[in-house]
């Protein structure tokens, strides 16, 4: 055991040392401190070990663990590129601070039987990391479901009939949908025996153009549901009765990224940007999103409940980064990219806001909240940057991926989605902005004295709130995320053009 | 002794068997020492034999000195020392298991049931290792009769399913006579390998045909292929728990291993088993989809369990009519898989009845909390069924639909997937009772009996084997490929590169 072999070895590392704490966690169900600081040490660890490889990776190298066998011909092959990086650093630094958030949530909330709960949260953080590091269609397929089986116990954490029902709706769309990704998975392995991803795609002229469509709808089909896509987006504002920090990292961050993290995928290093577009897949996937942006911006103007409006508007988030994969031109993708990002730092500080917001007032909901500014200033503050982030404020994180987008769009020749881009920018300031408007200046009969959110759950939502605001003037602030996406969008192109010329 | 593995794989059993009534009277702990260690020595030697097939080739004895075709031959080839591995390991957890469920009952019946379970044992373990057509018969009826026997020993309901069974088995047996009675007065050879020599001249007459037909349907009543299934699911439900788990994991699979060994070995290539076959994997798949739906409507555990039996076995036969590597590779994965699974399944399913009387679902409420251990296997064994990673239930599925797609045989691929969604329909509404629903059953004044079990939710002799089991499934699936490639490669019919 040479000191290569934990280096070289450091993706599977960051996948196992979350599902050793789950381990770990099980065995501790008495020791409410211990489990939770297991919890903690292994969200530090896991940032730790994946942080560690940014330089290597920026500097043009992936990192490839040993592959180990799982069927003939096909490995369980995990690899840290700069796109499965990216995920991977983004999803590992906000479980470090969910995890704080969720000590001060489910203490404070008393739900009882957290032991399986904390257990199954670090599972999901290894089968998301999976999912950024496989490096073929299988292990992605294999990581992707297990997310799915471990976020089933979090949703119905509360044992309600709301829950149960939650849950349910919930399995019934993403296990289907696992069964369509698994045909397309198992018809890519026959195309192409392996199915490694690669830079500019491996399924270029190993089909005919109509079995690519209906794999490339297969596929579609598999990832649209956790990507929420209309009309396969239901489950997810029912999915909101789970407890608050499960809706922030996993309905905002792990789970619904894993689904568009899964689509730029598929349109940068499984069918390639050209393809996509040659086949016309692009084009009609660029519609389904654009029209899921617009109806679900809508949808989120009637929502009162606070969680349903921000589910409603990660549903409309996501589709901007299936979007990008759809345009599949060199700025859309950046954007597709960036925008994984950026809303994951927006939404995640909504979120926590949200929740911070229940514990401390038992308020869900929108029309109750009038006034509650002044009570709870600091949650407010952090709430108006994530709002203002959100709609594409210049200087802050979400206008950087809306502009690319827009590039974007004008590179694919498809003006009209700057249109669609612009039109839901002010959907959504139509419906964050009353929120903040009568935070601040709605009337509350009660009186206001000063309550904030304890201290576990006031400090994760500040920093996720500040680094929102920091991204959008400095987007390689703290892990070169930009500087990521950059080098992986050139790696998909090069690859193309390498390709082309070859041919 | 090491030269004679083969016979004892059968033979320890089978020896045992017949002493077993007389050392009952003697003392029955000594039973089932004799039993256990009969069944171990089966195993060791299903073990042995398949590892000598693997390095030196395949192990043609010669029963009695008597070279074939006039004796008779044992041939352990790995297919069949997988399959003998298999059925002997489950033979001897199953009778571990048995010990809680016989305790209390008396000598004299835990005399026959150590006698009957011996002999189905030795019954399976010998139409596993036999290379001789009609000897494969004689050992289909001995494991036959003792499988009725065994299930008649469940009750007077069970006497009921055990009667049908008895008549719809015998039916079956003496279609597969009828078949090899065709092959004989064909060729007037009884010898496998003997048989694939002479059949290909032969292999499009209409006697040949005749005799596929006859066997197929024979050995697909007896493994419960769609629509010849009907005696299944009473037959298991009735069963007592331990003849459930056995019947469930290893029973049907020996039918559903003579079909492949008869089709693809004996026959080959032959016009007719290619007829056969597609017909027969239209069966399965009208199976899968038949069975699946009919688990959704039961209520009773057990019956769930039944015929989510007959559309699992199907998945077999798929398999096998698909008939490339991959194919092959699922079917034959799935003969393990299942074992595992359905094998798991039983056992949990006979141990919450045991322990608390409880075999409709929705009296399950809250079981959860009272037998986590057993629960978790069930989950685990639960999520093999629908074919999720990293089961093995989830790499045999991987398999079949890759020779699906590969064959381009797309309704089967939609087969699949609706099964795998249909599964999933049922077992999680037994889950989701089990840890989410509150308990109602008192309020129909039907408390429950509670065994206790020496403060351990299940007696040890029960949990153990349940676990093993639980495991197996998760080590197989992750070492799924070792198999294939170390194990499984080489029971394919014909030598690959």
């Amino acid at each position: 055991m040479n000191a290569d072999f934990f280096l070289v070895n450091r993706p599977l590392w960051a996948v196992l040392i979350s599902l050793l704490a789950a381990g770990l966690i099980l065995f501790n169900d008495r020791r409410p401190n211990l489990r939770e600081g297991i919890t903690v040490l292994a969200a530090v660890g896991k940032f730790a070990i994946i942080f560690s490889m940014l330089p290597q990776v920026l500097a043009g190298q992936v990192i490839e663990t040993a592959p180990l066998t799982l069927a003939p011909g096909i490995t369980l092959h995990l690899q840290a590129d700069t796109f499965g990086l990216l995920f991977a650093l983004l999803s590992s630094f906000l479980w470090i601070l969910t995890s704080i958030y969720n000590f001060g949530y489910m203490r404070a909330l008393k739900y009882g039987h957290e032991t399986g709960y904390y257990a199954s949260f670090a599972v999901c953080l290894s089968a998301t990391i999976g999912i950024a590091f496989a490096a073929n269609l299988l292990t992605f397929f294999l990581f992707y479901e297990i997310l799915t089986i471990a976020t089933y116990p979090l949703v119905i954490h509360s044992r309600t009939e709301e829950a149960i029902y939650g849950g349910r709706k919930y399995l019934a769309y993403t296990l289907t949908a696992g069964q369509f990704l698994l045909v397309a998975v198992i018809w890519s392995q026959v195309l192409a025996p392996g199915a490694e991803f690669q830079p500019g795609g491996f399924l270029a002229g190993k089909g005919s153009v109509l079995a690519l469509q209906i794999l490339f709808f297969l596929f579609v089909l598999g990832l649209g549901v956790k990507a929420a896509i209309m009309p396969l987006h239901d489950w997810l504002p029912t999915a909101m009765v789970a407890p608050t920090p499960v809706s922030a990292l996993l309905h905002a961050v792990a789970v619904v990224k894993a689904g568009a993290f899964g689509f730029l995928r598929l349109s940068g290093y499984v069918f390639g940007p050209q393809l996509v577009r040659e086949i016309g897949a692009g084009q009609v996937l660029a519609v389904v999103a654009g029209i899921t942006i617009i109806v679900a911006s809508l949808r989120a103007l009637g929502e009162d409940n606070l969680k349903r409006r921000l589910a409603y508007s990660t549903i409309g988030q996501l589709s901007y980064v299936v979007l990008g994969a759809a345009l599949a031109t060199p700025m859309a993708l950046l954007g597709g990219m960036f925008h994984i990002v950026a809303h994951a730092f927006m939404k995640i500080t909504l979120f926590f806001c949200a929740g911070a917001i229940y514990v401390t007032t038992h308020k869900q909901n929108i029309s109750e909240m009038k006034g509650i500014g002044r009570q709870m200033p600091a949650t407010l503050a952090a709430f108006t940057l994530g709002a203002i982030a959100i709609v594409g404020t210049p200087f802050m994180v979400g206008f950087i991926s809306k502009w690319n987008l827009g590039l974007g769009a004008l590179q694919a020749n498809e003006g009209i989605y700057i249109a669609v881009l612009i039109v839901s920018a002010l959907l959504t300031t139509g419906y964050f902005f009353p929120i903040v408007f009568n935070a601040y200046f709605g009337s509350n009969k009660a009186g206001t004295p000063i309550r904030e959110a304890s201290p576990a759950l006031l400090y994760p939502l500040l920093i996720t709130g500040v680094i929102a605001l920091v991204l959008g003037v400095f987007p390689n602030f703290g892990w070169d995320f930009y500087q990521l996406a950059l080098a992986a969008v050139k790696s998909i192109f090069t690859a193309g053009m390498g390709m082309a010329a070859g041919g | 002794m090491t030269a004679h593995l083969p016979a004892l794989i059968p033979v320890a059993p089978l020896v045992i068997a017949l002493l077993t009534p007389i050392l009952a009277r003697l003392s029955v702990t000594l039973v089932r020492i004799t039993a256990l260690t009969a069944l171990l020595i089966s195993l060791a030697s299903s073990a042995g034999a398949l590892q000598h097939a693997l390095v030196e080739g395949t192990w043609h004895y010669h029963f009695g000195g008597w070279a074939p075709p006039w004796g008779i031959e044992y041939v352990i080839d790995p297919l069949a020392g997988i399959i003998a591995v298999l059925v002997s390991f489950f033979c001897l957890l199953v009778l571990v298991y048995a010990a809680p469920y016989l305790a209390g009952k008396p000598a004299q019946e835990k005399g026959y049931f150590y006698t009957l379970y011996l002999l189905l044992a030795a019954g399976l373990l010998g139409m596993v290792v036999t290379g001789d057509v009609f000897n494969l018969y004689v050992f289909l009826e001995i494991s036959s009769l003792a499988a009725y026997a065994l299930i008649a020993s469940g009750g007077s309901r069970a006497t009921v399913a055990a009667y049908r069974y008895l008549l719809i088995g015998t039916a079956a047996a003496s279609l597969y006579l009828l078949g090899i009675g065709y092959l004989y007065a064909l060729t007037g050879s009884l010898n496998m390998a003997d048989l694939a020599v002479l059949l290909p001249p032969l292999a499009a007459t209409n006697a040949v045909a005749l005799a596929v037909a006859l066997i197929t349907i024979g050995l697909g009543i007896k493994m419960a292929l769609f629509p010849l299934h009907g005696w299944l699911p009473d037959a298991y439900s009735s069963a007592p728990a331990p003849v459930a788990g056995i019947l469930a994991a290893v029973m049907a699979k020996v039918s559903a291993y003579a079909i492949y060994r008869i089709l693809y070995f004996v026959f080959k290539t032959a016009a007719p088993v290619q007829v056969a076959l597609d017909i027969a994997g239209w069966m399965a798949a009208a199976g899968i989809l038949y069975g699946s739906i009919m688990a959704i409507a039961q209520r009773d555990l057990w019956r769930m369990l039944a015929y989510s039996s007959v559309a699992q076995m199907a998945y077999i036969i798929l398999g096998l009519a698909l008939g490339n590597i991959m194919g092959l590779y699922g079917a034959l994965l799935q003969i393990l898989s299942h074992a595992f699974t359905k094998g798991c399944l039983f056992l949990v399913a006979g141990s919450i009845s045991h322990q608390t009387g409880i075999r409709d679902i929705p009296r399950l409420a809250r079981l959860s909390r009272r037998m986590p251990w057993t629960l978790a296997a069930f989950v685990v064994a639960a999520m093999s069924m629908v074919g999720l990673p990293p089961t093995v239930g989830f790499f045999s599925k991987w398999y079949l639909m890759l020779g699906a797609v590969e064959a381009g045989a797309w309704v089967f691929v939609a087969v699949l997937v609706a099964s795998s969604l249909l599964t999933a329909v049922y077992f999680f509404r037994v889950l989701e009772y089990a840890y989410l629903k509150e308990d109602q059953g008192q309020v129909e004044g039907q408390t429950r009996e509670v065994k206790a079990a020496g403060g351990w939710e299940l007696a040890p002799a029960m949990l153990v084997p349940v676990l093993i089991l639980g495991l197996g499934i998760l080590t197989l699936g992750i070492f799924s490929d070792q198999i294939i490639s170390g194990y499984i490669h080489f029971a394919l019919p014909w030598r690959m590169p």
